[in-house]
């Protein structure tokens, strides 16, 4: 899983920014990048990001933890294109029966993990380093998102981490009552749905109850909301979304100049 | 100060066929304190819920009429603050303060005015932390407090309670009584909601009691009406104060060991415990919460693997499977030497009727199919739940899904029951059936176990206790 706590020190210079600002630089910077297949650009953007990670106060031992799935997930794409890439142009590397690895292979497998991570990363650090309180306040203040939708997203995030804590409650209780799965593999995806089954039913209900308590609290009044916590969104915020925009922009710069720009579409 | 007035109100859910609540006459006047009693299933939580203006109209059919100071409730909801009985499904925000001002902004009150407003409800249910405090490290009496503070932030005139310590352990509902009586002005109108009465009856002055069937049975000052009706309110399973139940201690000396704790921990939850559990014998597992009592039920009854030092089964309870430790064995041959009872009994509930819940351990464990049909026919008899049999196990009251739960346990047979806090927000009824329930099992020779907070219970049927402290 990837965590979704904030783990930065809050007073660091770009970590302090409005949670908003580093949402749409986060996006900017990924979509410029999803333009192209090349491995130049993410390389450029993955050295960009990293360098700047003390200024959102993120340790990198920290950003290593929390991605960890990610680099489960490169491997994975290395794995796959090695045994089933399509394209094995190249001088060959190693020929093992039926795995046949090419130079060709290896540099389309380094470029998609390298995008994947380029992409990903900036996600990482704004979750990383954004309060989910701070959010959602500034989706509403600052990008106009329907209170409704934002706190109401807020308050069911709460509830997600017992979830956790339900599902083994669940599978104790089946076992108590004499239902496990032993080693039959149908059985167990038998009883996976039926306990995922019973998680939803009790997510449902907990979530109704948590509707009603809110509404006895005014959320449904539809008189005009008020702010306990403003949140600004000031000059320093538009200078990082044209930061990134420029980083990621001359990221892609780069690679056409070099000749490796290969883009996605066309 | 809030006047409500209601005449001929009923109320009948989508879909049901019964009504939940009917021909309610009633009129409380600005100021009072009143509980709202009446036998489980009598429309409580139902008519707080049309009071706080939270029943829409396509959610059923309603009949006669409700008012608050002469409004429809749901015009008058800014009039009317709500705590409900689960701490952990009425918090909205992650920080204490924020979850205060959730309701300060929905009514737009302006930005400079909440935070004072805040810190003052706080202050007045004597809330004891900063309101940076996450929420979700609060206890339950802790939670329930702040839900109250988020309520009284609205300077409400009538204050709704359903069943606000129903959840919590004995110190925790204490804090939360303690807040209500130091909270309230003289001013507000009190309308509670109280299984256990004697707790409830220094926060009120008048008694308002529910007849199940439609109408009001009684209504007056505390005294007078338990004095006119305690007899047939007990009957119906209402907690009458200063009604004892004879205890039901064992005879018989205790019997064999049947599972013993060596040393037996799961770090930071329980820190390491010696016992044993013997047949023929009621074992009481107290201790405050955070002592790791849940915990210890559950590496007991085989569904934990023990962090530190170990559990091991005897021959008596096992046979020649007491080599190996319970939490190893398979689920079938565990449901049949030891049954456990969970806290919340929908945790159980794996099948879409009430007969399938009580036959599915004998078939798990290979019971011939008249076996199953005559253990489930028997228990359902046993424990008044022979009209629910095709009933859905979620579609049932509180008391009726407890004695399905223990029917369960106790449908494999096990030589062994360990309960969790079997007895929380239980009706007279209910409480007492489950008392004679397990004194019946005990004298038979089963052991028994269970983890509670109800000193009553403790007293009624514990033939010893082991107290637990915090790890």
């Amino acid at each position: 899983m990837i965590g979704v706590e904030p783990v930065a020190s809050p007073h660091a210079p770009l970590a302090r920014r409005n949670p908003v600002a580093k949402l749409a630089a986060a996006l900017v910077f990924s979509i410029i990048l999803v333009a192209t297949l090349d491995p130049v650009a993410p390389a450029i953007a993955i050295a960009t990001e990293l360098a700047l990670l003390p200024l959102f106060g993120i340790r990198y031992r920290l950003l290593a933890r929390r991605a960890l799935p990610l680099l489960a997930g490169g491997a994975g794409i290395v794995v796959t294109l090695v045994l089933f890439a399509a394209d094995r142009s190249g001088r060959v590397l190693l020929d093992a029966g039926p795995v046949l690895v090419t130079e060709g292979v290896l540099v389309t497998a380094l470029g998609l993990v390298l995008r994947m991570f380029a992409v990903a990363l900036p996600g990482v650090i704004v979750f990383a380093t954004t309060d989910p309180t701070d959010l959602a306040d500034a989706l509403i203040q600052n990008a106009k998102a329907p209170a409704r939708f934002a706190i109401g997203a807020l308050a069911a995030f709460r509830l997600v981490p017992l979830l956790g804590q339900e599902w083994q409650m669940l599978s104790m209780a089946r076992r108590a009552r004499g239902v496990d799965a032993g080693r039959n593999p149908v059985a167990k995806l038998r009883l996976f749905v039926s306990t995922a089954f019973a998680l939803l039913v009790g997510a449902i209900r907990r979530g109704t109850r948590l509707a009603v308590a809110m509404d006895a609290r005014g959320f449904d009044a539809g008189t005009p909301r008020t702010v306990a916590r403003r949140q600004h969104f000031g000059t320093a915020d538009w200078l990082l979304l044209a930061g990134a925009t420029v980083l990621a922009g001359g990221a892609l710069a780069v690679s056409v100049a070099l000749g490796t720009f290969r883009p996605l579409l066309g | 100060m809030s006047a409500v007035r209601l005449r001929g109100f009923g109320w009948r859910h989508a879909g049901r066929r019964r009504w939940a609540v009917r021909g309610v006459d009633l009129a409380v006047e600005a100021g009072e304190r009143v509980l709202l009693l009446g036998p489980s299933g009598a429309g409580k939580s139902t008519l707080l819920g049309a009071l706080a203006g939270l029943l829409p109209l396509d959610s059923g059919e309603r009949e006669g009429s409700v008012e608050i100071d002469g409004l429809d409730p749901r015009t008058a909801r800014e009039r009317v603050g709500v705590v409900f009985q689960d701490p952990e499904s009425q918090l909205v925000m992650a920080r204490c303060g924020d979850d205060v001002a959730f309701g300060l902004e929905n009514r737009g009150v302006p930005t400079e005015a909440i935070w004072p407003r805040v810190d003052t409800a706080l202050r007045r249910v004597g809330f004891p932390y900063h309101r940076d405090r996450p929420t979700a490290a609060l206890s339950g009496g802790e939670q329930q407090r702040l839900a109250l503070a988020g309520a009284l932030a609205l300077r409400p005139s009538l204050l709704l309670l359903d069943e606000p310590t129903a959840n919590l352990d004995p110190a925790g509902a204490d804090l939360v009584r303690r807040a209500v009586t130091d909270a309230l002005d003289a001013d507000t109108t009190l309308i509670l909601v109280e299984h256990r009465i004697a707790d409830a009856l220094p926060l009120v002055d008048r008694v308002v009691v529910l007849e199940p069937g439609g109408g009001v049975r009684a209504d007056g000052p505390p005294e007078a009406v338990f004095a006119a009706h305690g007899d047939a309110l007990d009957a119906d399973g209402v907690w009458v104060p200063g009604r004892t139940t004879p205890p039901r201690h064992a005879t018989t000396p205790a019997g064999q060991v049947l599972l013993a704790a060596d040393r037996l921990g799961l770090p930071p939850r329980l820190a390491p415990t010696d016992l044993a559990v013997r047949a023929g014998e009621a074992l009481a597992v107290l201790g405050p919460n955070g002592a790791g009592k849940s915990t210890l039920a559950l590496l007991l009854g085989g569904l934990l693997r023990p962090g530190t030092g170990r559990v091991s089964a005897t021959a008596a309870l096992a046979g020649k499977a007491a080599r190996t430790p319970p939490h190893r064995w398979p689920a079938p041959a565990l449901a049949r030497r030891i049954g456990s009872v969970f806290q919340d009994p929908e945790h159980q509930f794996v099948t879409g009727t009430v007969f399938e819940e009580l036959a599915l351990g004998p078939r798990r464990t290979g019971q011939p199919e008249p076996t199953v049909r005559a253990t489930v026919d028997a228990l359902l008899e046993r424990l008044r739940l022979a009209s629910l049999a095709a009933a859905n196990p979620y579609t049932l009251s509180g008391g009726e899904a407890r004695r399905l739960s223990v029917a369960t346990a106790l449908a494999t047979a096990p030589r062994l029951l360990i309960c969790d806090e079997p007895t929380f927000g239980q009706d007279r009824r209910t409480w007492r059936e489950l008392v004679d329930l397990f004194a019946d099992l005990r004298d038979d020779g089963h052991g028994v176990v269970t983890v509670t907070h109800d000193a009553d219970f403790v007293a009624a049927l514990a033939d010893r206790t082991v107290n637990l402290r915090r790890p």
